[in-house]
Parts: C-alpha cells; sequence; structure tokens
C-alpha cells in the first residue's frame, strides 16, 4: 500500500519596513551586534511598544492578494517564554484575532494546477540571535533582529510533495515581492520557510509531523522535504513511530537530524498586550490599500501575450519577478515598444544569462535599460547584425560605454553596401573552386559553406540577408 | 517654609522673595532630620536637587517661570530617572540606573521642578503597606506604629511629614489614594490613559496610572496639569487636549448630585471610619450637593477580578528581569535555566514571586478561560455598574479603605486580608475611572479619607468639590505634631 504525505508551511516575510515593528530602531541588515536596538527593544524596564503602522496596509495588501478575510478587529498577544534572546520574556504575536485570516493560492506543478489554502497570517515580531563561540565558552546575544517586523503566513497541511511545497513557497516568494511587502531575501533571513511533514496510509487520519526549520534556499527544501519523507516512511514501515519534534536540515550529507523534541508541550500563556490596543481597520482602509495593489504575475503575464503578442512561455518568464516585468517594460518603453519579441527575446537570452553567469539581480544589472534601448535601435536599423549586437552586449555589459560608443571603437557597423559585399563574394568563390564545383554537382549544402567563409572575411559585420542574395545571383 | 501652601510658595518663589535653592535645602534638611527614622526615600539626591533648584532660580529670575517652576518634588522610585537609581523598591533593580527620563519625569523637568529623590514602595508596586520594599518599610507620620498604606506609601509619607511639598504616585488598584487615606494627604488617580506610562515600570498595565500626592486638591490640579497629557511613546495615552484642572476649582456644588453606594456601607467598614465618612459627605451636602443611594452590585467581585488579572499582566510584565541584561544577576551560574531561576528567586521578595506564580497559573493553558477570560468578563461587569450609577449622579462618594492605617506587621502574613484593604479602590481601576482620596478626620489618631469616584475624564470636576470641601474644613491643612 502506498503512503500519502501531507505537508503545511509556515512562512516568515519580513516586512520591508526603515524601523521595527515596536520601535523606531532600524531593521537595515549587517549592523555591528546590538547597535540597532533601543531601550524598547533591549526590554528596559518603562518601556512601551508603539505599533508602526506601515505594517498594516502591508499585511492588507497580501491578505488582499490572496483572497483572503481581512480581520477587522486585530489584536496583538503576547506569547511567554523565556530565551536569552527574547529581551522581553514574551514575543508580541497575534493569536486569536490575526491581521490575515483564511485565504488561497493558486500553484502549478507539471501543468497541473491546485488550489493550496492559507490558515491565517499574522503580525508578529522577531527575537534577536544568540551567537556561541564569540565569546570562549559564553554565549553572546545579538538584539539587531529583537522587533524586526514578520508576518507569519501559515499554509492549510493542503501540499502532498516536495514539488508542490516548492511550488507554494516560490510562489509566495514571488507575490510578497511583487507586492514590495518583502524583499525575499533569503540569504539574510528576510524570507524564511519552516516546513511540517507527515506520512500516512491514504483515508487514515493526520500522520504525526516533524518540522523542518529556516531552510535558506528553495533547492534544500525540496531536498530536505524528499529525504524527510523517506525517513518517516522508513520508520513507520519498520514499525517504528515518528516523533513530534524540530529537525534540522544538513545539506552537506543530505540528511536531517533532530533539533529538539516537543514531548514538554510548551504553554506560551498568550493574552492581549495590555500595551498595545486593538487595531480596527474599516472597509474604507481596506480599500485604499486595494487602490494601491500593483499588477500581479498572472495579469502581468496575461497582457504582456494579448498587448505585446508575446508567447505564453515569454511572458511567464518575464513576469517571474516584478524586477524582471518592470525593466522589461522600461526597455519597452525606451524603444517605443517597435518589437516587443525581439525586446523578449534579448531579455531571456543574453541578459538573463549575463544575470546568471555574474549571480547578479535584475536590480544590480550593469547595462541600464537606456544603453539596452540604444542596442536594440542599433538592431532594428541594420546597423548591427544579431552576431554582432552580441559582441556589443557584452562589451556594454562590461561597462565599455553606449552601444554606439562601442559600435564606434570597436568599427563594428554591418555592411550594407552591395558592391563591397559582392567583392566579398567574388573572393571566396574564387578562393574555393572546388566547393564551387561540388555545388554546380548538386550539393547544395556547400551555400552555407560559402556564407559562413563571407561572414568570416568581413568579421562578421556583413549583412546576412544581402550576403545571400548575392551569392544566389553569382552562383546562379 | 514646609507649611506654606503651594500658591504662597510660587508667589515668594516668583517675587524673589525666596530661592528655589532655599526652597529646595530646607526640605533636604527636614529629609535629613526626619527621613532616617520615616524611611520614606529610597534615594535622596541633594547635589541633583541643589543645581536643579539653582537652574529653577536662573529661570525665575529670567521672567520665565512657570506656576511650579522651582517648587521641589520627590518621584516614586517606580518612574525611571535619568542618572538616579530606580529600584522599584526591589533587590532585582538595587543597581539599575536608567539612561532615560519617565515621560512625566521629563515633563517636571522642564518645569524646573528640583528632584529631592526617589520615594519607597512596595516592591514593583505590589502591596498595600509599603512594607514588601527590599529597602525596609516606611512609617506613618501620624503613628510610627502604623504602616503608610502602600504601594506609594513613601510619597504619601513625605506630603504627611513636611518632607516635599509635592510627590508623584503611581495607582493600579489603590496605591494612590489608600496610602492618601493612611497618610492624611490628598491624592488623585486620573482616567487610565490621562497620565502617559513612558518609563513607568510596569507592574499591571491595564490599570497603572500616575498621579500627584499633595497636601491639597488645589495643589493636586497644579501637579496634575503638569503631569497629564498626550505622549505618543505609550499607545494607551489618551490623544485629546491638554487639561487645565486648576481653572474649575471655585465651582458652586449647588445642585451637584452625589450618589452614595449602598453596598459600601456594610459588614467589613470599621464604623468610626463609617462615620467620619458619612460626616464628610454631609458637609458636602451642606455646600449645595443632592445626595442619593446608588448601587454597584458587583463590588465583591472587584477584588478576585484583579487579583487574576493584575497578577496575569504582572507575571508577563516581570519577564524580562531574567539577569540578562540589565538589574540582579545570581553569582556563578552553572547553565542558563540556572541564570534565570536564580536571579529570579535571589531578586525578588515574596510577595512579587506570589504574584508571578498566580498570574502565570490563571495564564496557563488548562485555567485561562476559568480564571482570566472569567476575570475580564467581571470587570465588564463591574466597569458597567459604574457606568449605570453614573446615570443617577455625577460624583459616587464612601470610604477609601475599610479601616484607618493598620498596624506595622498586622497583615503581612495574611495576604488576603491584605488585599481586602483595597476593596474600595479596586473597583474604578478596573472601570479605568478616575478617582481620589482627601482627607476627612481621624480615628484613634489616624487619619480617614474621602473617596470621590467620577466618571472619565471629570478630574476637573472632582477637584473642585474636593477644593470646596477643603474651604470649609481643615483636616487637610494638619500635621503631625513632630513633623510641624
Amino acid at each position: 500500500m502506498s503512503w500519502e504525505v501531507v505537508i503545511g508551511l509556515e512562512i516568515h516575510a519580513q516586512l520591508t519596513t526603515q524601523s521595527k515593528i515596536f520601535s523606531g530602531a532600524s531593521i537595515a541588515y549587517g549592523a555591528e551586534p546590538n547597535t540597532q536596538a533601543c531601550a524598547i527593544d533591549l526590554a528596559m524596564p518603562g518601556m512601551l511598544p508603539v505599533l508602526n503602522q506601515a505594517v498594516i496596509g502591508k499585511s492588507i495588501l497580501l491578505g488582499l492578494a490572496l483572497e483572503a478575510e481581512i480581520g477587522r478587529k486585530s489584536v496583538f498577544d503576547r506569547k511567554n517564554y523565556f530565551y536569552p534572546d527574547l529581551p522581553k520574556g514574551y514575543q508580541t504575536s497575534q493569536f486569536n484575532f490575526p491581521i490575515v485570516g483564511k485565504g488561497r493560492l493558486e500553484i502549478e506543478v507539471d501543468g497541473v494546477k491546485k488550489v493550496i489554502g492559507v490558515t491565517r497570517a499574522h503580525l508578529e515580531e522577531d527575537a534577536g540571535k544568540s551567537i556561541h563561540g564569540a565569546v570562549t565558552g559564553q554565549t553572546g546575544v545579538d538584539l539587531n533582529r529583537a522587533g524586526t517586523p514578520l508576518l507569519e503566513i501559515v499554509s492549510d497541511p493542503d501540499m502532498s510533495s516536495a514539488q508542490e511545497a516548492v511550488a507554494y513557497a516560490k510562489k509566495m516568494h514571488e507575490l510578497v515581492q511583487y507586492l514590495g511587502i518583502c524583499d525575499g531575501n533569503m540569504q539574510e533571513g528576510s524570507f524564511r520557510v519552516d516546513s511540517n511533514v507527515s506520512v500516512r496510509r491514504p483515508g487514515e487520519p493526520l500522520g504525526t509531523r516533524a518540522e523542518l526549520k529556516n531552510i535558506n534556499s528553495f533547492k534544500f527544501i525540496e531536498k530536505a522535504i524528499e529525504i524527510e519523507i523517506e525517513r518517516q516512511i522508513d520508520i513507520l514501515e519498520s514499525g517504528g513511530k515518528v516523533v513530534q519534534e524540530t529537525r534540522l536540515y544538513d545539506a552537506e550529507k543530505n540528511i536531517t537530524r533532530s533539533m529538539r523534541t516537543k514531548e514538554e508541550a510548551n504553554d506560551y500563556r498568550y493574552f492581549p498586550c495590555p500595551d498595545l490596543l486593538p487595531v480596527m481597520i474599516t472597509q474604507a482602509d481596506i480599500d485604499a490599500i486595494r487602490a494601491t495593489m500593483p499588477e500581479l504575475p498572472a495579469a502581468k503575464r496575461d497582457r504582456f501575450v494579448s498587448q505585446f503578442g508575446l508567447s505564453e512561455y515569454d511572458a511567464t518568464q518575464l513576469t517571474s519577478s516584478r524586477a524582471m516585468a518592470e525593466y522589461f517594460e522600461n526597455l519597452l518603453a525606451k524603444t517605443d515598444a517597435k518589437d516587443p519579441k525581439l525586446c523578449a527575446n534579448w531579455m531571456l537570452a543574453g541578459f538573463s544569462a549575463a544575470l546568471n553567469r555574474d549571480g547578479l539581480d535584475v536590480a544590480q544589472a550593469p547595462v541600464s535599460t537606456e544603453q539596452f534601448a540604444g542596442l536594440i535601435g542599433r538592431i532594428l536599423d541594420n546597423t548591427l547584425s544579431g552576431k554582432i549586437a552580441k559582441q556589443v552586449f557584452d562589451a556594454m555589459w562590461a561597462g565599455e560605454g553606449s552601444a554606439d560608443d562601442i559600435i564606434e571603437a570597436k568599427g563594428l557597423k554591418q555592411i550594407t553596401d552591395s558592391s563591397a559585399i559582392e567583392a566579398l563574394v567574388d573572393e571566396v568563390l574564387a578562393n574555393n573552386p572546388n566547393q564551387v564545383a561540388a555545388f554546380k554537382a548538386g550539393q547544395e549544402k556547400m551555400l552555407g559553406y560559402f556564407v559562413g567563409q563571407i561572414m568570416k572575411v568581413s568579421g562578421g559585420q556583413a549583412n546576412p540577408a544581402q550576403v545571400n542574395q548575392i551569392l544566389l545571383s553569382k552562383l546562379s | 517654609m514646609h507649611t506654606l501652601t503651594l500658591k504662597q510658595m510660587s508667589q515668594k518663589l516668583h517675587s524673589g522673595e525666596i530661592t528655589s535653592v532655599q526652597l529646595t535645602q530646607h526640605y533636604l534638611d527636614r529629609i535629613s532630620a526626619f527621613d532616617p527614622t520615616l524611611n520614606a526615600f529610597i534615594s535622596v539626591t541633594p547635589e541633583l536637587a541643589l543645581s536643579m533648584a539653582a537652574d529653577a532660580d536662573k529661570k525665575l529670575a529670567a521672567g520665565q517661570g512657570e506656576f511650579l517652576t522651582g517648587i521641589p518634588v520627590a518621584h516614586k522610585d517606580i518612574f525611571c530617572t535619568d542618572g538616579v537609581k530606580t529600584s522599584c523598591a526591589s533587590k532585582m533593580l538595587d543597581n539599575f540606573i536608567a539612561p532615560y527620563n519617565a515621560h512625566v519625569v521629563e515633563l517636571l523637568n522642564q518645569i524646573g521642578m528640583p528632584i529631592l529623590g526617589k520615594t519607597n514602595m512596595d516592591e514593583f508596586a505590589m502591596g498595600s503597606s509599603s512594607e514588601s520594599s527590599y529597602y525596609g518599610p516606611t512609617l506613618n507620620p501620624w503613628d510610627h506604629q502604623a504602616v503608610p498604606g502602600g504601594s506609594s506609601g513613601g510619597a504619601a509619607a513625605v506630603i504627611a511629614a513636611g518632607l516635599a511639598p509635592l510627590a508623584t504616585g503611581t495607582d493600579t488598584g489603590g496605591s494612590i489614594r489608600q496610602p492618601a487615606a493612611f497618610c492624611g494627604i490628598t491624592g488623585i488617580k486620573p482616567t487610565y490613559g490621562a497620565v502617559s506610562r513612558f518609563g513607568i515600570i510596569a507592574y499591571a498595565s491595564s490599570f497603572d496610572q500616575a498621579g500627584p500626592m499633595t497636601r491639597s486638591a488645589e495643589d493636586a490640579a497644579w501637579l496634575l496639569s503638569a503631569m497629564a497629557g498626550f505622549d505618543a511613546r505609550d499607545s494607551t495615552s489618551l490623544e485629546r487636549p491638554k487639561d487645565d484642572y486648576t481653572t474649575q476649582l471655585n465651582q458652586s456644588l449647588n445642585g451637584l448630585k452625589v450618589g452614595v453606594p449602598a453596598e459600601y456601607f456594610g459588614e467589613g467598614l470599621d464604623p468610626a471610619v463609617e462615620t467620619q465618612v458619612k460626616n464628610a459627605i454631609a458637609e458636602i451636602e451642606k455646600l449645595g450637593a443632592q445626595i442619593v443611594t446608588v448601587h454597584l452590585p458587583n463590588k465583591d467581585l472587584a477584588v478576585p477580578a484583579y487579583y487574576v488579572l493584575a497578577p496575569a499582566e504582572a507575571s508577563s510584565n516581570l519577564s524580562r528581569f531574567d539577569g540578562v541584561r540589565y538589574g540582579y544577576r545570581a553569582k556563578d551560574p552553572v547553565d542558563l535555566q540556572d541564570l534565570y531561576r536564580r536571579s529570579r528567586a535571589e531578586g525578588f521578595g515574596a510577595e512579587v514571586k506570589r504574584r508571578i506564580m498566580v498570574g502565570a497559573y490563571a495564564l496557563s493553558a488548562g485555567y485561562y478561560d476559568a480564571y482570566y477570560v472569567k476575570a475580564q468578563q467581571l470587570r465588564r461587569m463591574v466597569s458597567d455598574d459604574f457606568k449605570r450609577a453614573f446615570e443617577q449622579c455625577d460624583v459616587i462618594m464612601g470610604p477609601v479603605a475599610p479601616t484607618p492605617a493598620f498596624n506595622l506587621g498586622e497583615k503581612t502574613d495574611d495576604p488576603t486580608s491584605m488585599y481586602l484593604a483595597d476593596l474600595y479602590t479596586i473597583p474604578v481601576n478596573l472601570a479605568g475611572l478616575p478617582a481620589m482620596s482627601i482627607p476627612a478626620g481621624f480615628v484613634q489618631g489616624r487619619p480617614v479619607g474621602l473617596h470621590l469616584v467620577g466618571p472619565y475624564f471629570s478630574e476637573s470636576k472632582l477637584l473642585n468639590i474636593a477644593h470646596q470641601y477643603q474651604q470649609v474644613t481643615d483636616w487637610h491643612t494638619k500635621m503631625p505634631a513632630q513633623y510641624k
């Protein structure tokens, strides 16, 4: 009998605010330990939290994108427990009245669409960080992260494979970035995924789950879930029992290992935080936020197809991130949208390849849309052949200036003068009498050979269409 | 100088007849003379006080003084003061010096009110006698055998003994009014949210409220006007225009409807206290008020509700005292658990531990609905009682405490009997209403207070009623003989 896999995800998305959720301290990444923690973050006696209102609008945006219920009365609760990096001895979070209620997100795996339920999304503050080993024999505490605003997005246990889990996580990752509410940086911990995995025989109640914590790449999430499923099935098939626990993924050994068990259930003694008033949200607030909703990926993709005549595939690729889509639209605007397909091809080939090669984000691309548009213009007016254009692009990427500067400096103008091309054709035919004879004997594939030779002697600059035309007339 | 009214003091400072330095030195001298016995101060800050007084004198000389400029003040040791120890009367914070001022302290500093020191209190404001202080109990100036009340007992004793003209206090379940009654002074707990809690070490956040402790209602009106006002750093602070509570002090009481709750004059109330309170109400009737009987049927639910909710909040508020970042840390902990356990076990006193345990229990998973949720429902019922009562009257009057000040040590071994000392004051905190205690006589040489409770934002009205009463009586001018 087969096994059924049940996966639910908890995603912590760090909201893109300037300051912390309850204090004015900065949340910028990478500062020296404890330089971005004010008296409130340190839980000094007498300090009180003040809600950073920006988090409300950002959360509602996500709620709207997930077609979720928005909590009209949203309450902050205290979750009480002791930990050195939790300065107040409680985490301010939401329990009974989260900001975002039930919602949904559609995913697609191998062409099959599936709706994943979103249980809720609640606001909370991050804890600090314990640093082991910095001081010999002791543990240091860095409270820079303490109070960083997080939106915890909890899914229903609706995913039944690692692929679905990753598709959901990626979709959510794309969505929060589109909405501009989270920068999605997994390396810096701005987007963290915890996976709850269990297996069961079809029809049986849910099995005991293990939680895989804070894995910072989609690839590792997939691997970790896969081997966790195998591990649980092995245990059950050999008659054992899965223990409810938190497990860590060891990428080097490709195993998961136990971090802590949950035999002693924590009692967090949740109660409404008396220092914060409930947040009351009106329909007018929701409408105002809806009005600021950016175009979401699916809508953008459809528009790219209908408005620019792109293929589904190209449109999907170009909308894979908001930055990519925006770059594309900026490029189109600067080329007066003369040839959207040409722009799309260049973005998805040369541009994407260069980004991948150098490990850069769109925002870090060394070629501006202005420069790029210059290059596209020179292709459209036949100054550059496709092949030479690639050379110019590479030079631009390397910082050698505008397309025109590079064409000028390297003398890369396409040769369109018929007499010049004719001379090149004559030269190649004269130098290859055997091949000419073969062609005349019926070997038509020689034509490609001649074109190649002509392009070679022209340094790639001869206009290929003209070369073809002149060559054929000479050979006939 | 300490027998002058606040108004006289202010006039003399503004006219140059006395300087703030002289006035401050006068009080510092009295503190040196009397406080070793009274133990009303945890910290005395003569250098700070005199330097602030010198600054105030400059301000006054330049004609920039306000009414309170140059008048010294004593802060309860629960208000954080930049550079001066703020212990909350706990060993846990015996070494704690805040790098910031409470909002109230900031406001009074700006006016130029020299800080004489920090007054004694029950540890973390938990108590009704000021005996749970790590620094030992404060004595009642009227009778050294008696407690001064709590938790703002030090502040009340300081005013009663003339060791400061003005003091700040906080009231979570009666901690301004009950010691004011026990020490024969005037104290007002404003509407919840009227005074910022920023920089006040939290006991039970949804109840805590700071207010003035003074000799008279008029003085209280001046100090409250200086302390109150919106503060963006406290989310529960009320966003409304700043009040001047001194402008309504001369209104006639004609037509005033005084509600006297039938339930407040029954079993448990000392008959001698009852007589004094009724006499005081009769005096107010003479001033033109009309007495009506009102009902607060859920009065007896207030204490049990309070002793679930306040400890619940306290158990969470006091989690931050873990020995990690500041305050007391146990010596040589073997591991993290040991650090937490011993720091808290050694740093907190018995009453604080008791309330943390009660609070943690009330919030725990199996008991949350039975205790915390139920207590919240009771809180609403008590609050609704007041709402209904105020449909029939403008102000409610009754006793502040069931007895005059009890003896030191009398109730320390019986926490529940101690909790009943706040029986009349606690309902007001559950509802968040303003209320005050004014001196209304003596029982066997110990003062008795009259309790005035009003609807939200009725501080001006309460202060006016109290002031009118104090115009025709002299209880508030009396001082214990040895402190005159």
